[in-house]
């Protein structure tokens, strides 16, 4: 009898040790393709990152050195136009959602959302590409911007709509008590108190669409050298890599290599920000 | 009757002084004002989807009284209080069957903004609810900024004022730049009640003011009730018998839903005329 217990105990023993290591594994590897991404970035693209990089034009093929600023500048222009679409109608659309909708047109606009959040960027590209490049027979830094927009609006709506609904009802109904009305509320109170969310949100949304590529490239197209007109073709940095990678140069490889570092540098530092803001609840819960 | 008070568009002009329904007929001496009821509440019945909370309640609440509310847990009161300035209507799927009439005018008619009800009916709740973002200063002053007040020395006299009406001023004098949720919790109910008075409303709803502080905080805010009902209509909803009977004029005992008695303080501790009411006070239930 005796014994038998002490097996059971042995036993459970090797069970939960089993379990624990398991799950020790899964998380490592969860975490490993982001110290691999890391490494390989670093070994292979820290050398081409210069100031050179950021300051030079591509050179043409065969010519050393150059660097990517166009494609930096371009891919901040392309940010700059996807939030003026992507951060109004993101935001309002989320304040719609955890302030005013009704519960059947909420559960639609939800559902709506979400099944954008999973359509794949590259059908972006192609709307916008029969939207806007074939009407104007061109492609530009616009239809770029675009498309990136609308991949942020449902994005920044969903998470602007649940850092809302984080904000306890009391502050709304203290607010309303007080004869401010609807909107008023919603603006000073609700969204004040709610704003590092709203902050994290947009971040995130752009962050994510800094790195889109497939949405790129029949809108912005890429461009070798500077846009000076918003309706042509412009640069950005996941296009330049793309085509700087599957071309057969070992000289624009390494320059790829060091484009790819620095798009995930400027990612990275976006999450380091985005953590900054957060380090506090969201809304204080009295 | 002035029932242009009430629909006044409310955010086009600011409102420093709010409008008193004194005002117009000066004449009026205060003992007639003291003497007409500030609520005339008839058969009032408020559902929640198919829930009655309230049932077909006729009551008149006197003006610049303090009236108690009270009843077991459940029985409708804090939807009654709320009825007073519409805030159940935050609520959805909210429905009133009668009338409420406020100085004369039914505040439930067609015409009427809620948002300018309120501002003339103020209501503290039971849990303090000071704004996160905000300081004590600008705690109290919200509803006058956002109302449109931009008159700086006309706001920091009525930060005084209503602080020192809340009995908080000589705590705080030196520290209103601190956020309002840095200071205790009885000091922060305070702090909701200098809000609440800080627009001039001209009756103060108290939901539990009191019921989730020690008994030191308690008596101060018992003593701040006294003090306001020399210039406001105060109606409070409690459970505590011992506050209604410590600091009320007149008591209203609801019980499922139904008033069962209304009266002076006094009769309703000392000689009621319903049995329930008198199971009620003396503990057999509830």
């Amino acid at each position: 009898m005796h014994s038998k217990r002490a097996d059971n105990h042995t036993w459970r023993t090797i069970k939960s040790g089993l379990a624990s290591t398991v799950a020790f594994i899964s998380a490592l590897l969860v975490i490993a393709p982001l110290g691999l991404v890391f490494f390989h970035l670093l070994v292979n693209g820290a050398s081409s990152v210069n100031w050179d990089f950021f300051t030079k034009l591509p050179t043409p093929v065969g010519t050393p050195g150059g660097g990517m600023v166009n494609a930096i500048v371009g891919s901040l222009e392309l940010l700059a136009f996807a939030s003026i679409i992507g951060i109004p109608i993101g935001v309002l659309g989320g304040v719609y959602l955890a302030e005013y909708g009704t519960a059947r047109g909420n559960f639609a606009l939800r559902f709506m959302a979400d099944v954008l959040n999973g359509v794949p960027s590259i059908i972006w590209g192609v709307v916008v590409y029969g939207l806007i490049v074939l009407r104007f027979k061109s492609f530009s830094a616009y239809a770029g911007g675009l498309a990136l927009g609308f991949i942020m609006v449902p994005l920044v709506t969903r998470t602007t709509e649940e850092v809302l609904l984080l904000v306890p009802a009391g502050y709304r109904e203290a607010s309303l008590a007080l004869g401010i009305s609807r909107w008023k509320t919603i603006v000073h109170i609700v969204m004040k108190t709610a704003l590092k969310g709203i902050v994290t949100a947009v971040l995130l949304a752009l962050a994510r669409v800094a790195g889109e590529t497939a949405p790129l490239l029949f809108t912005a197209f890429g461009n070798r050298f500077w846009n000076h007109n918003l309706s042509e073709p412009v640069a950005a940095l996941p296009l330049q890599i793309f085509s700087y990678a599957i071309s057969p140069y070992d000289d624009w490889h390494r320059q790829a290599w060091a484009g790819a570092l620095v798009l995930v540098a400027m990612i990275f530092l976006v999450n380091l920000v985005v953590r900054f803001l957060t380090r506090e609840r969201v809304a204080q819960v009295p | 009757m002035e029932s242009s008070t009430l629909i006044d568009p409310p955010m086009t002009s600011p409102i420093s002084p709010p409008p008193r329904r004194a005002s117009s007929h000066v004449a009026d001496s205060d003992d007639a004002r003291a003497r007409s009821p500030a609520f005339e509440v008839e058969r009032l019945s408020i559902l929640y989807g198919e829930k009655k909370a309230i049932e077909d309640v006729t009551l008149a609440i006197p003006s610049k009284k303090i009236t108690a509310i009270i009843g077991p847990s459940g029985c409708g009161k804090s939807s009654f209080l709320r009825s007073l300035n519409r805030m159940h209507e935050l609520v959805p799927n909210t429905r009133i069957e009668g009338k409420v009439f406020f100085g004369g005018e039914d505040i439930y008619a067609a015409h009427v903004d809620p948002v300018v009800i309120r501002r003339r009916i103020g209501i503290v709740f039971q849990k303090s609810n000071p704004f996160p973002t905000m300081s004590i200063a600008e705690n109290v002053l919200v509803g006058l900024k956002l109302n449109g007040v931009r008159d700086r020395a006309f706001l920091r006299e009525r930060l005084e004022q209503s602080l020192r009406m809340a009995a908080l001023w000589d705590e705080v004098k030196h520290d209103l730049h601190k956020p309002g949720v840095s200071l205790s919790g009885g000091q922060q109910q305070r702090l909701c009640i200098a809000r609440a008075i800080a627009v001039e409303p001209e009756v103060l709803l108290m939901d539990e003011p009191a019921s989730a502080l020690d008994p030191i905080a308690t008596a101060k805010i018992e003593e701040l009730i006294h003090e306001l009902s020399a210039n406001y209509t105060v109606v409070i909803v409690t459970h505590n018998m011992q506050q209604a009977g410590r600091c009320s004029d007149y008591t209203a005992f609801l019980y499922l839903g139904r008033l069962i008695e209304f009266g002076s303080t006094t009769k309703i501790f000392s000689n009621p005329s319903e049995r329930r009411t008198e199971d009620y006070i003396t503990g057999r239930f509830g």
